[in-house]
């Protein structure tokens, strides 16, 4: 699972108020290239919540991302947009879980 | 089981274009300028590389419809640009993977996401996503119910082939390969859950193709999504032996509501469906269909 998926997942367990984001148990990740697109990239960056990505990209040991949401500024950086572009489609969860953030329920991933 | 040749078998009645599965015309190629690699060369997800599994729904007539709706509006989504795509009830993946194949990948400026209820749908999605050499991102859930929150207002490209077969309510929702079509009464019951839902993910410029059967009302659905704000259309109509199939087409029409509000006015001792038909002369057919009101 890709951690452009994990930024648009969030728990829907009944009685969750706010269910987003997932944390992430990562017992497996790994890394697939993808065709690197800027133009996807700042189409997407808007959509997607920053800290939440940064957490997620950190917990699958990648932390090349900067801790601050950046500016739009950034978005005509390549070397930014490698990064982004890194952490949001090529980075995958293969096995593991995803976990509410407040019951503690676990969401199993896996590769099949 | 399956032979190569997935020329629809059923009268074409309404498809615009017939459908000519494996010629590109230069004239074709050229409306196209994007690159066309060996995998692009094929115009949907091919058959015989399509995974399977007893609890899943194999491609048929209506899935075979629903890629020959798209393939027929192909030239109009690639102008789309969609930057997110999602199918709801994936199946075996032979759509979401058709679609990926018309439209391209995260080169292209696309990505996809796919949803089934069916965790062997899952499985069996990805299998035919990887035989293709392609990606969507494939998510066991109801519906679409754990992405509903993140993904609204984001979604350019939705496409649903529903349970749409009128089954006794308490058939819907059960495990395995009867949740592909078990649709409760007259289809609607998934049908009518999704529609709100796909008003809520699709974008300002979102698209929906949804497969409809002549038994879950379709002219009924049109009128239902107007009211939200949606034109609509038929892409594909196809009656077999046993079922009469529409692939609509649902797009956002700002003007719309304004419209029917004036005409309205103008025209008061109109019935609501000549008004429709007035509108929409493809719906023309549906006069004799089942609607009661």
């Amino acid at each position: 699972m890709r951690l452009l998926t994990h930024n648009m997942l969030s728990s829907n367990i009944k009685g969750v108020s706010n269910g987003f984001p997932l944390r992430l148990d990562v017992e497996n990740s790994v890394s697939k290239e993808v065709e690197f697109n800027p133009d996807f990239l700042r189409n997407m960056f808007s959509k997607i919540d920053w800290k939440a990505l940064v957490d997620a990209a950190r917990s699958m040991g990648y932390a090349e991302l900067p801790e601050e949401a950046p500016d739009s500024s950034m978005l005509d950086s390549d070397e930014f947009l490698k990064k982004f572009h890194h952490a949001l489609l090529e980075l995958h969860l293969d096995e593991g879980a995803l976990i509410c953030p407040e019951t503690g329920r676990r969401f199993p991933v896996n590769k099949a | 089981m399956w032979g190569v040749d997935i020329e629809p078998k059923t009268e074409e009645a309404d498809a615009g274009k017939p459908f000519l599965p494996s010629i590109r015309t230069k004239e074709e190629n050229q409306q196209n300028s994007r690159p066309v690699s060996y995998k692009m060369s094929a115009r949907s997800a091919q058959i015989l590389l399509v995974s399977s599994h007893p609890e899943v729904y194999e491609p048929c007539d209506d899935s075979f419809a629903l890629v020959d709706a798209l393939l027929a509006d192909r030239n109009n989504l690639l102008e789309h640009r969609p930057t997110l795509c999602l199918e709801l009830g994936c199946g075996s993946g032979y759509v979401i993977t058709s679609l990926a194949i018309m439209l391209g990948q995260e080169s292209a400026g696309v990505s996809y996401f796919a949803t089934d209820i069916n965790p062997h749908a899952v499985r069996v999605t990805k299998e035919t996503l990887e035989a293709h050499g392609v990606h969507a991102e494939v998510l066991l859930m109801d519906i679409v119910s754990g992405l509903e929150r993140r993904l609204a207002g984001m979604v350019d490209v939705m496409v649903v082939n529903p349970p749409y077969v009128p089954t006794p309510e308490d058939e819907v929702g059960r495990d395995g390969i009867a949740s592909a079509w078990a649709g409760g009464e007259n289809g609607r019951s998934v049908i009518d859950r999704m529609l709100p839902i796909a008003d809520k993910l699709l974008s300002e410029r979102g698209w929906l193709y949804m497969v409809t059967l002549a038994a879950n009302n379709p002219s009924q659905i049109c009128r239902m999504m107007k009211e939200k704000g949606y034109a609509s259309r038929i892409i594909v109509q196809r009656s077999t032996e046993e079922e009469s199939l529409h692939v609509i087409k649902f797009w956002r029409d700002a003007e719309l509501q304004v419209e029917t509000k004036a005409q309205t006015t103008e025209n008061r001792t109109a019935v609501p469906m000549e008004y429709l038909l007035s509108q929409i002369p493809r719906l023309a057919f549906w006069r004799s269909g089942s609607r009661s009101s």
